[in-house]
């Protein structure tokens, strides 16, 4: 989870702007409010607000900790929805000194508590984060099956799969790979986006670059967004052209003309790609 | 130019359509014969909350131009938000002057980041030859002073349409109006330093390039015609 895909999921549920409810909060009130007992529900909003609004505090970052380690919030079954938000919000606070704390999140019995610790990693960039992420992928494609009752994988393979990538772990190719014949669209798209950010090899890329021509729209958006997220120039034209909301496309455009621009700084001249990821943009507006 | 029996078929099809994807074809045959008697059914179809066949309707009045102006701004609907958004986009795209109100309104004030990004692009294709010319410089003039308070949209993809606006306003009247382009032109330094956004510094420095090159293509020709 990068603060690109974070803009692009913001966009998809309609939240262009932050409404005025959002803001009535203030920081010392938010820190207030994660720090009392009696309200789980100011609780619970207030992780989130902090992470929100990016409060990297140390008192604010203190109370998320304590928070990742709350017994007293719990959901029908049996998950930690404070905990969840806690380790959501350290992802964009962007300070390293709570890794091991997120890490010991990922042995945690609940799911989501896993997954928003996996994508936090990913957002802090810490490579210690490497090995333990690797263990989630115990037992290789094989093992990657839906639990029973319950809408999700045994691991949170999607987010585990693509902090690998972000996280350069190289070592970790050969056990991603496999991945790329899960049997859900989102666990290949995951490991194809990290097999591209671990190779760059280009046939990843068209990898997502098929998924722009599926049927499904939800798919479409996911691919979308994992380009973008990689920037995988050979896709233009490919998400200029597919079936999505143009707003979506443009974001998508956004990521790889910023990607290519960290190589090919502007003030050595535009380059070609650059006009021609701009022009497409220009025809979506 | 297709017949008005065939496009009165084309039109059957559209209301007589009973799946969205059966919509989308039909609204895009329509659409595909740029024929003025298509035009309040494609107006229609922009109230139908189907985004694809509104898409294809939009392209299809777009192509039609001057002659959906009009019936347009006739069936503005204050109360379907999407119908009117829809229509400012067709608008946006066709740049017939007497929508220049509506688009100035559209771009500063629309809640919605896409309607604005769209009406700060169309502010830049106004037809300038279909306006008085006792009223060209006042609506140039509110062109860009709308355009430049766009340009410090909070939204940077709406930034990023306020610059294509100005860029294709400078080169609208770049042998007119030597004034505005300066502004233009200084509009673009100051963004091209301070805005947060590297897409929208990116497309900065591309539209000075545009603005350049056409400024220079100018100066060549009055030289070998002297």
């Amino acid at each position: 989870m990068s603060s690109f895909e974070e803009n692009f999921q913001s966009l998809q549920a309609g939240a262009g702007e932050t409404s005025a409810d959002e803001s009535s909060l203030t920081v010392e009130k938010a820190i207030a409010n994660l720090q009392q007992r009696e309200d789980k529900g100011d609780r619970y909003y207030a992780a989130w607000w902090l992470g929100r609004f990016r409060v990297n505090k140390p008192e604010a970052i203190d109370a998320l900790l304590e928070a990742l380690e709350d017994e007293t919030d719990r959901a029908p079954d049996g998950g930690y929805p404070l905990r969840r938000n806690a380790a959501k919000a350290l992802g964009k606070l962007g300070d390293v000194r709570v890794v091991p704390a997120l890490i010991e999140c990922l042995n945690s019995a609940d799911y989501y508590v896993r997954e928003s610790a996996a994508q936090s990693l990913e957002m802090l960039g810490d490579p210690r984060a490497i090995p333990p992420l690797i263990n989630l992928l115990d037992g290789g494609v094989e093992a990657a099956i839906q639990v029973a009752s319950k809408p999700h994988l045994v691991q949170p393979y999607e987010a585990v799969l693509e902090a690998l990538g972000t996280l350069k772990a190289t070592e970790a190719i050969e056990l991603i790979e496999p991945f790329l014949a899960h049997f859900r669209e989102k666990v290949q798209y995951a490991a194809a986006r990290a097999m591209y950010q671990l190779t760059a090899k280009g046939v990843y890329g068209e990898r997502l670059v098929a998924a722009l021509e599926g049927n499904d729209l939800q798919l479409r958006r996911s691919a979308l967004m994992d380009l973008g997220a990689i920037g995988y120039l050979g896709a233009a034209e490919a998400i200029a052209n597919t079936l999505a909301e143009n707003s979506l496309k443009i974001i998508s455009l956004r990521g790889l003309l910023a990607h290519h621009l960290e190589n090919n700084p502007l003030e050595s001249g535009l380059s070609d790609e650059s006009l021609r990821i701009m022009q497409l943009m220009d025809q979506l507006l | 130019m297709v017949s008005t029996e065939k496009v009165k078929g084309l039109i059957q099809e559209v209301e007589g359509a009973d799946s969205s994807d059966k919509l989308l074809d039909a609204v895009k045959a329509l659409a595909a014969v740029r024929h003025e008697a298509a035009i309040p059914t494609l107006i229609d179809v922009l109230r139908y909350n189907n985004p694809g066949a509104a898409v294809a309707a939009v392209d299809g009045l777009i192509d039609i131009g001057q002659a959906a102006v009009t019936p347009l701004l006739d069936n503005l609907d204050g109360y379907n938000y999407g119908a009117r958004a829809w229509a400012t986009r067709a608008l946006a795209g066709i740049g017939d002057p007497r929508a220049l109100g509506l688009l100035v309104e559209a771009a500063i004030t629309d809640f919605s980041l896409s309607v604005r990004r769209a009406a700060a692009r169309g502010l830049g294709n106004i037809i300038w030859s279909k306006v008085p010319d006792e009223e060209i410089e006042s609506k140039q003039k509110q062109v860009l002073d709308t355009l430049l308070q766009v340009a410090q949209d909070p939204e940077w993809v709406v930034r990023y349409a306020a610059v294509v606006g100005l860029q294709n306003l400078a080169l609208s009247v770049v042998s007119s109006n030597s004034g505005l382009v300066q502004q233009i032109i200084g509009q673009f330094s100051e963004m091209s330093i301070n805005d947060p956004e590297i897409a929208v510094r990116a497309r900065v420095k591309m539209a000075l390039e545009g603005i350049g090159n056409r400024g220079r293509e100018k100066e060549e020709k009055l030289m070998t015609n002297n």
